[in-house]
C-alpha cells in the first residue's frame, strides 16, 4: 500500500512543532513480577517516578493521556488516584501503540498552551493479578467481539502473526533462523539490562526448539508475559531545559491505523508503520539512516523484521537478511531494541510507552551496561492490536533541534 | 424486523447458505458484512453467493493438546470474487496446507450455528456450498 502524497503533506504541516516539547521525565516501576500488585499501583508509583525524575511534583500536571486494555474509561481512576485536574485529558485506545499514538496530540496541547505538563502513563499487573491475561482475553470476547475470526479459534494474538510470518516467509523467503536472530538479539540486549526479565543465554537453536504455538512461530518467538508499569512527562521545551534532566525532544510522531483484523489487513507483509513511519519522518525532517537507535514493539519476531522494513532501514522483503549475523545485537550495525524488548525485558499486555523510556535513557546517557557511545536520536515504533494500528515517534537529544 | 449485517450472514450460514456482500455502484465484492461499501461508500450493499472457490493467502498450525483435540489449522482465503477471509482448511491434516493451494468452501453446523470451513478443491467439487 502506497502513502497519499497528502499524508505526507500533513506530517509536514507538523513541521513547525519539530523539538518545541521534550520529554522530561521517564520511569518504570513493577518491570517482571509484582505478586500483590494491579495494574492502578503499578500506574501510580511509575507515575510519581517519572514526576520526581523531571525534578516535578503531581500538582504541576495538567495534562493526563492514559489507557487500559480492561477499562473503557480509564483516564477517570486515575485522574482520581493521581489528585490531580488536568486540562487536558486524552484515553485514546488503539492497542499497544497507545502511548506513542498519545504524544502528537500532547504536542499540539501543549504547544498551544492548554496545558503545562502532560504525563503518558500505563501499568499493568497482567502476570500477577487475580484478574490476569485469562479472564481479560475471555472478557475481551464480549467487550470487543470479531465474528469473523473468533468462530475458527485463532489464539489470539499469536495466530494472526504467525500467519504474517508465514506470508512473509513464502513471499520473500524469510526463514525461521532469521526470526530466530531477533529473539536471540533481544536476549543479547537484555542480559545487559539488570530490569531485564528472561537474561539466561539463548541461542538460535533454542529458539527454533522451543514448543511450537502457532507455526511457524514457537514460544521463544513470542514476547513476555510480565507484569509493568511506565510513564513519561511533556513539557515545552523552553521550560525543560531548567529542569532536573536533559531534554529529549519529540522531533516527529504519527499514527496510522488501517483495520482490526488480521482478515481485514490489506497485505500482511506491510503495516500501517509503512504509513506512521514517513509521517514521523517527514515532521522530524530526517530519515532512518540519521537514526543511532531504534526501539521497535517486538510483540512476536516477525514485529521487529516488518518494522525495520516499514520504517526503511531496508527494502520490503529484506528484513530477514538484515537482522542475520547478530546485525541487530548488541555490536551489530544498527542497536535495536537495548532494553531486551518485549521479547526479554517486560511485556505488560501493551509495550509502547517502554520503548520511549528506554530511548531516553540512551539519549540520555544513562543505559549503564548497554549505554550506546553513539545516542543522539532514536525512532520509537509502537504496533497495537493484531497488527492493526501503528505509532513512530522520533527522539533527540538537544543538539539535534 | 430490521438486521444487521451480522445477523443476515449468520441467518444465511445458519440455513446452509454462504452468502456475502456486493456493491451496487462499483460492483466490488465486500467481506467482512458491513452497511457501507468500504470502496466507494454506497449502501445498501446486496447479498450474492460467492462460487467458494479460494485461494490460502496464509496459513498457521496451533497447537492444541491431543486430548482437547489435537493440533488445528487456522488460515486466511482469498475468494475468487476478490475478498478475504478467515476460515480453516480441513480434510487434510493441518501442516498440509499450504499457501497458493487451492480450496473450496462448505457451510458446516457447529454447535447449532453455520460456519464456513474449506477443504482442498478438486475437479468433481460444486459450487456455493453444495458437498459434492
Amino acid at each position: 500500500m502506497s502513502i497519499p502524497q497528502s499524508h505526507l503533506d500533513a506530517a509536514k504541516a507538523n513541521r513547525h512543532l519539530r523539538g518545541r516539547i521534550a520529554i522530561a521525565g521517564a520511569a518504570t516501576y513493577g518491570c517482571g513480577e509484582s505478586p500483590g500488585m494491579d495494574d492502578m499501583t503499578l500506574l501510580v508509583r511509575a507515575a510519581h517516578a517519572a514526576v520526581a525524575d523531571a525534578g516535578l511534583s503531581m500538582q504541576d500536571i495538567d495534562g493526563l493521556a492514559t489507557c487500559s486494555v480492561n477499562s473503557g474509561m480509564w483516564t477517570m481512576p486515575v485522574i482520581e488516584h493521581l489528585g490531580i485536574n488536568p486540562t487536558y485529558v486524552d484515553g485514546t485506545m488503539v492497542g499497544g501503540s497507545s502511548f506513542i499514538a498519545h504524544l502528537l496530540p500532547a504536542v499540539r496541547a501543549l504547544d498551544a498552551g492548554q496545558c503545562n505538563a502532560v504525563l503518558i502513563c500505563y501499568g499493568s499487573a497482567q502476570r500477577s493479578a487475580a484478574f490476569g491475561r485469562k479472564e481479560s482475553t475471555a472478557a475481551r470476547r464480549f467487550m470487543d467481539p470479531q465474528p469473523y475470526e473468533h468462530p475458527f479459534e485463532p489464539v489470539l494474538p499469536v495466530t494472526a502473526y504467525a500467519l504474517a510470518a508465514a506470508r512473509h516467509m513464502h513471499e520473500f523467503g524469510t526463514t525461521r533462523e532469521q526470526l530466530a536472530e531477533v529473539a536471540v538479539a533481544a536476549r543479547g540486549w537484555a542480559q545487559q539490562n539488570p530490569e531485564a526479565f528472561m537474561r539466561d543465554p539463548l541461542s538460535i537453536d533454542d529458539v527454533l526448539k522451543s514448543r511450537r504455538v502457532a507455526s511457524p512461530l514457537g514460544v521463544r518467538d513470542c514476547c513476555l508475559v510480565t507484569d509493568g508499569a511506565g510513564a513519561i512527562v511533556l513539557t515545552r521545551a523552553d521550560r525543560a531545559r531548567d529542569l532536573k534532566q536533559p531534554p529529549i525532544h519529540v522531533l516527529g510522531s504519527a499514527t496510522a491505523c488501517w483495520n482490526r483484523q488480521i482478515s481485514c489487513m490489506p497485505d500482511l507483509t506491510t503495516t500501517a508503520a509503512a504509513q506512521s513511519g514517513p509521517q514521523a519522518f517527514a515532521m522530524a525532517g530526517l530519515s532512518a539512516k540519521d537514526m543511532d537507535m531504534a526501539q521497535l514493539y517486538d510483540a512476536f519476531t516477525i514485529n521487529t523484521i516488518l518494522f525495520l522494513e516499514d520504517l526503511g532501514f531496508c527494502k520490503k522483503g529484506e528484513g530477514g537478511a538484515f537482522v542475520q549475523n547478530g546485525a541487530i545485537a548488541p555490536g551489530g550495525r544498527l542497536a535495536v531494541n537495548t532494553n531486551g524488548g518485549g521479547l526479554s525485558c517486560v511485556h505488560p499486555g501493551m509495550y509502547g510507552i517502554f520503548t520511549l523510556i528506554e530511548a531516553v535513557r540512551q539519549l540520555r546517557g544513562q543505559a549503564g551496561q548497554r549505554q550506546l557511545t553513539r545516542a543522539r536520536t532514536a525512532v520509537c515504533h509502537g504496533n497495537g492490536g493484531t497488527l492493526s494500528s501503528q505509532a513512530t515517534a522520533i527522539l533527540g537529544t538537544a543538539d539535534t533541534v | 424486523m430490521q438486521m444487521s449485517a451480522q445477523t443476515h450472514y449468520q441467518a444465511e450460514l445458519d440455513a446452509g447458505r454462504f452468502c456475502i456482500q456486493q456493491c451496487p455502484q462499483c460492483s466490488k465484492h465486500v467481506f467482512t458484512p458491513r452497511e457501507l461499501c468500504p470502496h466507494c461508500g454506497a449502501s445498501p450493499l446486496k447479498w450474492v453467493r460467492p462460487s467458494g472457490l479460494g485461494v490460502v493467502y496464509s496459513t498457521s498450525t496451533i497447537a492444541r493438546k491431543p486430548d482437547a483435540g489435537g493440533d488445528y489449522n487456522v488460515a486466511l482465503i482469498d475468494l475468487d470474487e476478490g475478498v478475504r477471509m478467515m476460515s480453516r482448511v480441513e480434510d487434510v491434516p493441518p501442516d498440509a496446507v499450504h499457501i497458493g493451494q487451492r480450496v473450496q468452501a462448505r457451510v458446516a453446523q457447529r454447535d447449532g450455528r453455520g460456519l464456513v470451513l474449506f477443504h482442498p478443491a478438486n475437479a468433481d467439487t460444486k459450487v456455493n456450498g453444495s458437498a459434492a
